[in-house]
């Protein structure tokens, strides 16, 4: 991943996170707020190194934590966890095809909320919970399914038109050049 | 040489969110402080772009809607500064009586606008931002509502805005009061997490008689909202834990999921 698709992917965090708490539109409609986060974790764990995807975790769960009434960090771990297992299985994902991205954002976005609820309860957190939530949750999974592939196709136009273009290769050759003398 | 760099970003990582997990809860408050106010710049931005359109709306109206709009509100008004002399004359009455039994005076609620600037973005709170905060005078625990009821209560305080902590929320219990002869006390509570109209009245006693559209208010029990406030409307009720309390649903008089401005109440 090149650095400026890395600072992407923060400032994508920071907007995302901003998104959620500004705008209400999905919480209005559905009941409730879709996460972006995940959907990023999965793009980074599967493009970049653990120090960008360890980065990415902090930053994002910070983010998150302090515009909302989370205890402050408690939102690292269960990204980082996501984030890490992924990374760790990357040479079997085929990250270039939708559905796989599909696939692993609805997976992404549905361990997220389900471990920093379960942190908040082991914390001893009284949280809104009732059958209710599996609806929430069942949101949270698909918005998080849908847009994991729209992020891709994001990051990749992107990356087409702010990168650099591959030159193509030359057919000439030093070693094969033939020196004509007199 | 991976594995090492692999557990030393899981190590990293760990310690540095049980750290956090574990600071004293000021040093949290002024850190949350910290990356929260990386996000006033975009608040600003958002204010004004949700302005921009209002205003290039109030560019189009014609003359002649808007001097009809101006009469309608001057009739409005004419008729609230009737209703206000009433209510002078009523509040005069109030305070004799009150003078004539020795009761304590009520004393008037103060109340400042505020904006609402930001959600919890998660699902499992129910809190809003707004723009008032401690320079404006907010202190924690203050109440917030809206002309159509009760919201919430002040639960965090930072310089430029603050958090409200909304009805239905665990962190903010109510205790509220049926308008019945039998004047009978409840607790109010979520009653789901994704409707937000409705809230939960609990431990009203087994006997309570509790009909729809009694109108249910603050208690003043609690000292932290004062008594009076409208909360909503009773929708149905029913018997609970073997007959032993009532639990009633109530309809919110204020519509907690489309808050655009509430009120403040100072002490």
């Amino acid at each position: 991943m090149t650095t400026q698709n890395t600072t992407l992917v923060y400032v994508a965090a920071y907007l995302a996170v901003f998104g959620q708490a500004a705008l209400p539109g999905a919480r209005h409609w559905l009941g409730a707020q879709v996460d972006l986060l995940p959907a990023l974790m999965v793009y980074t764990a599967l493009h970049a190194g653990l120090v960008n995807l360890s980065l990415l975790a902090v930053l994002g769960g910070l983010f998150m934590d302090s515009l909302s009434q989370n205890p402050f960090g408690v939102s690292i771990l269960p990204l980082f966890l996501v984030g890490y297992v992924i990374f760790h299985q990357r040479d079997l994902v085929l990250r270039d095809l939708p559905f796989a991205q599909f696939a692993m954002g609805a997976v992404a976005s549905a361990a997220v909320p389900l471990l920093t609820v379960l942190l908040l309860l082991t914390g001893g957190k009284p949280l809104l919970l009732d059958w209710g939530t599996l609806w929430q949750w069942t949101v949270m999974t698909a918005g998080g399914a849908v847009a994991t592939p729209l992020l891709f196709a994001g990051f990749q136009w992107f990356n087409h038109v702010f990168g650099y273009k591959i030159r193509p290769e030359s057919s000439f050759r030093p070693d094969r050049e033939i020196r004509r003398h007199r | 040489m991976f594995k090492q760099k692999n557990y030393l970003a899981v190590g990293a990582v760990t310690l540095a969110a049980l750290l956090l997990l574990s600071l004293p809860q000021r040093v949290t408050a002024r850190l949350k402080l910290a990356v929260g106010s990386l996000f006033l710049p975009l608040s600003g931005l958002t204010g004004t772009a949700q302005q921009l359109p209002a205003d290039a709306a109030d560019q189009l109206l014609p003359r002649r809607e808007l001097l009809q709009e101006i009469r309608n509100l001057q009739q409005e008004n004419q008729a609230l500064k009737v209703q206000a002399l009433q209510n002078a004359a009523m509040a005069r009455e109030n305070e004799q009586l009150r003078n004539l039994f020795q009761w304590k005076q009520h004393a008037p609620w103060k109340i400042k606008l505020a904006n609402v600037v930001m959600r919890d973005p998660a699902n499992w709170w129910r809190t809003v931002e707004i723009d008032l905060g401690s320079r404006d005078g907010v202190t924690n625990n203050l109440p917030v509502l809206t002309a159509d009821g009760l919201v919430g209560r002040v639960s965090a305080v930072w310089p430029t805005h603050a958090q409200v902590v909304l009805i239905g929320d665990p962190n903010c219990r109510v205790s509220a009061e049926v308008e019945n002869p039998a004047h009978d006390l409840g607790v109010l509570f979520a009653d789901g997490t994704v409707d937000t109209t409705l809230a939960n009245l609990t431990d009203l006693s087994g006997t309570a008689v509790i009909k729809p559209g009694e109108e249910v208010i603050t208690s003043g029990l609690g000292g932290v909202f004062p008594k009076g406030i409208p909360v909503g409307r009773i929708v149905d009720s029913r018997p609970v834990e073997f007959g032993q309390s009532t639990e009633a649903r109530i309809k919110l008089g204020a519509n907690l999921g489309t808050l655009e401005q509430v009120g403040v109440v100072f002490r």
